[in-house]
Order: C-alpha cells, then structure tokens, then sequence
C-alpha cells in the first residue's frame, strides 16, 4: 500500500520535473508562459502538499510540516522566484520520498527482527492433522511438528525426539536436543525431529506472544531523552515560525537599505526549516531498534527508559545464589581419616539417603551408584546439626561440627574450607569430612570482566551465605564488594544504603533470580531477573529479563544501549547542528533555500539510516568493546559497525 | 477489553501523538496508545458499545489523517 503510494508520488516527481526543466530552458523570465511552465512544475510536484495543508488547517493544526512548506515555496513564487519555489517543492518531496523509504526499510527489519510470531499450528483431529490459527488451539489439544517448523503454543512432547533451536527467544544458537516428556516453549524451532506434543498453554499465554507483546509495548514507557525531544517539538516549530515573522518584518523596517525582498526570502528559508522532523522520527526508531537488538540477544528490555537507564549503569549488584552461582550444591573434596575416601562418601550418601536436604542430595549425586535403603535403619534427624543413623548395622553420625562436639567425637576443628561440611563418624570414630559448596557458572567470571569493559564501576555481591563462602567466590570471579550473611529483607536495605551513595546519574542495577527477590529487584533503578525462559514470575517483577542463565548477557545489554543512546546522540547533536547552522546562515543571507530543503528532509533521511543501526545484532559482543571506547567520535568510526 | 488497528502509512510521529490525544479524549475510551514505529494502536476500551467505539476511533484517524489505511490486528 504504502510502496505504490510512493510509487505515485515518484511518478508525479518526475513529471513535474519535465515541466521544470522545460521552464529553465525557455528561459524568458518574468513572461507569462514562463510563469505558466513553472507553476504546472509546481502543482504538479507539490499539490498533495498545499492540499494537505489547507485541509490541515481546517482541522486547526496549523503549525504543521506541509503548511509550512507550502508557505515557504508560495512565498517564493510571489516574490519573483519561481525556479526557487519549484526546485524546493521537489527537493521537499523527494527527500520526503527518501524518508518514507528509510522510515518502511526499518520498520520492516524491526518487523522481520521479531518475526518469531508462528502463523499456524497442525492440530491432530483424530487421526488428521488439521491447521490452524493457535489462537484457536486449546489446552491439551494435540500439536505436531516437523523438521524446520516453528513450536506454535508452549506445550509437552508426548512422542518424538528432536532438537529445537531456541535462538529466537534466547539468542543462544546452540540446539537443544528434547525427548517425551521434555517441555518446548512457542517461538523455538524444531530442528530435525518429527515431534507430538500436548498444548500446556494457551496462545495468549505462550512464551512467544508475552516477549512479543513486551517488547511491542517497551516504547510506551518513554525514556528521558524522547520526552525531551517530545517537548522540544513543541516549542521548536513555533519559536522558528515567529522568528521568520520577525525576520520578514523588522529589519526592512530599521535598516534603511534592507528591502522586503531580501528579508522574506530569508525568513522564507526559515520556514522550511521549521520541522523537528528528523529528530521527531530517528529517536524513537533507534530506541526501538535498541530494544529490538536486545530481545534477539535474548534480552527483554520492557522499556525504552530503561534502556537509557541501563546505558547510564555504574554498579552492578547481584544476588550471588542462582544469578553468579549455579545454586546447585556439589561435592568439591572428600577427606577421610581413617578410611578410604569412597567408602566415606558411600557411608554419607547411605546416610543421609532418608533426606530431602540439598545437602544429601548431592551426596547421592556424586556417590552415583543405586542406594540399597534397607540397610539404613533407625534414621534420627536433629534439626541444626545433622542425623544419627545405622548403616549396615553400623552407627553412623553425619553433620556438622556442633554434631561431632554433642556426641564427644575427636575432630578436626576449624576447617579451613570454603564451603559446608559435612562431618562422619562411624561407631564413635571420626571418618572424615566432605565438602559441599555451589559453583559459580561457567560465564560468571567472563560477565563480571565485560562488564568492567562495558564500563560499569563497581560490581557488588549480596549473599545469605558466611562471609568466608562469599569472599572466596567474589575473588573467583574478580567482584569488587561482597557483603555476605544478609537475611533477604537485608538486600533491599542494602541496595537503599547503595542508592543514597550513587552519584546523580549513575545507575544502579540489581540482578536476581526475581523469585525471592522481587522487593530488591522493584527497588533498584534497573531490576535485572535471569533465566526469564519459562519463568513467569521473573518476567513480570523485573525491568530487564535475561532470558537465560547467563550473568554475561548482563554486559551484553549494557553495550546494546550504549549503543543506542550512542546513535541518538548523534542524531540530535547533528540534526540540531545542521539546523542552526543553516538557520544563522539563512539569517545572514548566505544559506538559500537549497540547503535550507537539506537541513530539513536530508537530514531526517541521514537520521533514520543511521537509527538502523541500532538494530544491528551482529556486531555485539567482545569485540563491540572497542565500540564503547570510541565515545564522542565522529560517526565515520563507527559506520563500519 | 482491547483492540489492536494498524494504521498503515503512518508516517510522522507528530501525528502519532496528535491521533492519540484525540483518540483518548472519546468516551467509552479509557487507554490508547500509539506506537509511531510498529504503526500500532492499541485502544483499552469499554466493552459495551465497542463496535461503536471503533468505529469513532476510525473516523477520527481518518479525519487526522486521511491517508493511513486502518487495519484491524490481530
């Protein structure tokens, strides 16, 4: 629709243009048939313009962009100039064309950047497979997929295997391999696999369409910056108008050798000047482009304002558990005395195979071995110390040291290890220890260093765990601050003692799991929750979604919006520096209306090509580093981005 | 209850905000927004009436801008 639009206003160009230049030809000026070939160039090339103005004004927008336009290039014509009028009539309309062009490629790839909505869904009706809008699926309807397809509605396999690509939620591009039983969430494309599954969800509430909805609805919340070029619109287009009128009037009036002539043409220049167009329209399209970027790096950002907030993020506050750590225990050492070390971490897992604890559960992980719990009798648990047990008709102790001491066992004590340990004792003699601590994930170490490269200043811990566990995972992993044995009402309180201290515009940003830390994460400037993928409940109390485990997707958000507020930058110091430029030189008498029609549709088409950019997913990375160095560079730096 | 229009050839983000002004003054209408960039406008309307109610909207973005082809989303 739009295209032939455009079509027919390329069309009208150009044949305006033929009279245009038949005008120029024929020279004659001040003839009427002169005047006659110029004003057919000009009707032809500019009527949608003076219609639109005059229909506008009957609406009572006066202060509008064809209105003004219309006045600048009539003006020209009642002041002899009509190669002037016409010729910034047409530069008008094609650098107008040039926009409307810029403007449908961007949205476009903003639209293709989200394309991850399916269109279909085969239902099984009997033995046939029916397809359908997944609107109308139902819960528990059959849904079958083949190789290549896109997962419509979160649901279950019920038979098949396959791998499924969950790049477009995740950004991750690894395939997953899933067998029955394994959830698939809508949005993930089935790779190889012919694969049954039972709807668990309904399209509405399907993974895919909260992220899409989310991140359709994230330029609602406007940043700072747009309400400032929002308000700036306002008062721009008016200023520069009573300006002209100004200029048109005053100085013929004081000046004895100024002339009318000379002061309207440069008020006229004024006028087609007097659109905030280019900043009106880039803004919001880089913020968008942002936001987008973010979601195809499998981050959720729900608002243009947060966006710029996280550009301005000076510290970085995680939740150690879940967030930098796995939050998974795990064995780390077995040290027997006594014993051998397998015989000590059997009798442990034997022993506390009666437990729920995620203590023993990871005793019987790393034991491995099927556990044979008829030989453990007389289970006798003792809240805050451990348990008593008999183990092949053996009495077993198993707990901590408060433990060892109540039974007046011979120990060890302090141990001088990161982590729990769990003491063992068998029929009164000390058998040793086992250490049990979470590990950090695999990219902690990484997120914490990009973030100190994305330039963050300070990157702090908050833990519930003992000051020793907390220090020595911070020096793993290279945190500035730790503050450790917190209750969780402790982290919100922290996080307000760190919110008082921040300089006026830096900002603070908390990262949680955003399922028991939904207070700290509200009150953060930047509540920031992990493993969004599948997780309501993270989605919704934060500002930012990680969509998967991984802290350094963190840094990878902070660069993408630096990015962006980068590329709006750019647009407004430029736009704006044109415009007063060319409005001074106008004043003076030297800018004509030609650059004038530039400072005003060029520039609105050099912004939007560069607000695409801000969309661009490729380049952010480890490399992008060298990006966020190269602040306050001209933009040919970075145009290889 | 809410509905999605596209307003094709949306093309100044002026006028994006001018049709949402008008568009939220209009009774039975309690929230609309429009997203200049998605060509979206998604209207938080009364139940009762809404045929009507859309059917105003229609003519004000019509009356604003004569040249946006107004779709219903899905």
């Amino acid at each position: 629709m739009a295209l032939s639009t455009n079509k027919k206003r390329l069309a009208r160009i150009l044949a305006g243009s033929v009279f245009y230049a038949a005008g120029l030809l024929y020279g004659a000026e001040g003839t009427t048939a002169s005047l006659a070939l110029f004003l057919s160039a000009f009707v032809i090339i500019g009527g949608d313009v003076l219609l639109r103005a005059v229909r506008n004004i009957y609406h009572g927008r006066v202060f509008d962009e064809h209105f003004l336009m219309s006045v600048a290039t009539v003006g020209a014509f009642i002041i002899g100039q009509y190669p002037e009028g016409v010729a910034v009539m047409l530069f008008y309309q094609v650098g107008d064309l040039f926009q409307s062009f810029a403007l449908n490629k961007s949205r476009k790839s903003i639209a293709d950047l989200m394309d991850i909505r399916p269109d279909y869904a085969n239902v099984l009706r009997g033995d046939k497979l029916e397809k359908m809008d997944p609107n109308d699926v139902e819960i528990g309807d059959v849904i079958c997929m083949r190789p290549g397809e896109r997962v419509p509605l979160d649901a279950t396999i019920i038979e098949g295997n396959s791998m499924v690509d969950a790049s477009a939620l995740t950004g991750e591009s690894v395939p997953r391999e899933v067998t029955v039983g394994d959830p698939i969430l809508s949005g993930c494309i089935n790779v190889n696999g012919y694969i049954k599954a039972q709807v668990a969800k309904g399209f509405g509430e399907s993974t895919v369409n909260k992220i899409l909805d989310m991140v359709e609805n994230a330029s609602d919340k406007k940043s700072e910056t747009e309400n400032f070029i929002t308000k700036f619109a306002r008062y721009y287009t008016p200023v520069v108008v009573v300006l002209a009128a100004t200029i048109a009037v005053i100085p013929p009036l004081l000046i004895p050798s100024a002339t009318f002539y000379d002061w309207i043409y440069r008020a006229l220049t004024f006028l087609v000047i007097s659109c905030p167009c280019a900043l009106v329209i880039s803004v919001p399209l880089s913020f968008f482009g942002g936001i987008g970027a973010a979601s195809r790096n499998g981050v959720l950002v729900k608002g243009s304002n947060y966006l710029e907030a996280l550009s301005q993020t000076e510290t970085v506050v995680f939740d150690k558990t879940g967030t930098l750590t796995k939050g998974v225990f795990k064995v780390q050492e077995v040290v027997p005395t006594g014993i051998s070390g397998a015989e000590l971490l059997r009798t442990a897992a034997y022993a506390e195979s009666h437990s729920t604890h995620p203590i023993s559960t990871s005793l019987r992980q790393a034991y491995g071995e099927d556990i044979d719990s008829s030989k453990v009798t007389d289970t006798n648990e003792i809240p805050g110390h451990g348990l008593t047990t008999v183990v092949d008709g053996k009495r077993v102790l198993a707990g901590n040291a408060k433990l060892m001491r109540r039974e007046g066992i011979n120990f060890p004590d302090p141990i001088q290890a990161i982590g729990t340990v769990v003491h063992v004792a068998i029929d009164g003699d000390y058998a040793g220890y086992i250490l049990i601590a979470d590990e950090p994930k695999e990219d902690s170490a990484r997120a914490i260093s990009d973030l100190k490269r994305a330039g963050v200043k300070e990157t702090i811990m908050l833990t519930g765990d003992s000051k020793s566990i907390g220090e020595d995972i911070a020096k793993k992993l290279g945190i500035d601050k730790v503050y450790a044995d917190l209750l969780p009402g402790d982290k919100v309180e922290k996080v307000e003692e760190l919110l008082a201290q921040r300089s006026e515009k830096g900002k603070i940003a908390f990262v949680g799991d955003g399922i028991n830390d939904a207070p700290v994460l509200a009150r953060a400037d930047i509540g920031i929750a992990m493993g969004g993928l599948g997780s309501d409940a993270a989605i919704e109390a934060a500002d930012v979604v990680i969509m998967t485990d991984e802290p350094s997707k963190i840094a990878t958000a902070i660069m993408i919006s630096k990015r962006t507020l980068r590329i709006v930058k750019q647009n407004i110091a430029f736009a704006l520096a044109v415009k007063f430029v060319v409005l001074f030189l106008g004043v003076m008498g030297i800018a004509t209306m030609w650059e004038a029609v530039f400072a005003d549709v060029g520039v609105s088409v050099i912004a939007i090509m560069n607000a695409i950019r801000a969309l661009n997913t490729e380049k952010i990375g480890n490399d992008d580093v060298d990006i966020v160095k190269l602040d306050g560079l001209p933009d040919a730096e970075l145009q290889k981005a | 209850m809410k509905t999605t229009l596209r307003l094709e050839g949306l093309d100044c983000a002026d006028c994006a905000a001018k049709i949402e002004n008008k568009v939220k003054k209009l009774s039975g209408v309690n929230n609309v927004s429009v997203n200049f960039v998605t060509s979206k406008m998604v209207i938080d309307h009364n139940e009762q009436d809404a045929a009507k109610i859309l059917d105003e909207i229609v003519a004000v973005v019509k009356k604003m801008e004569p040249d946006v082809n107004i779709k219903r989303a899905l």
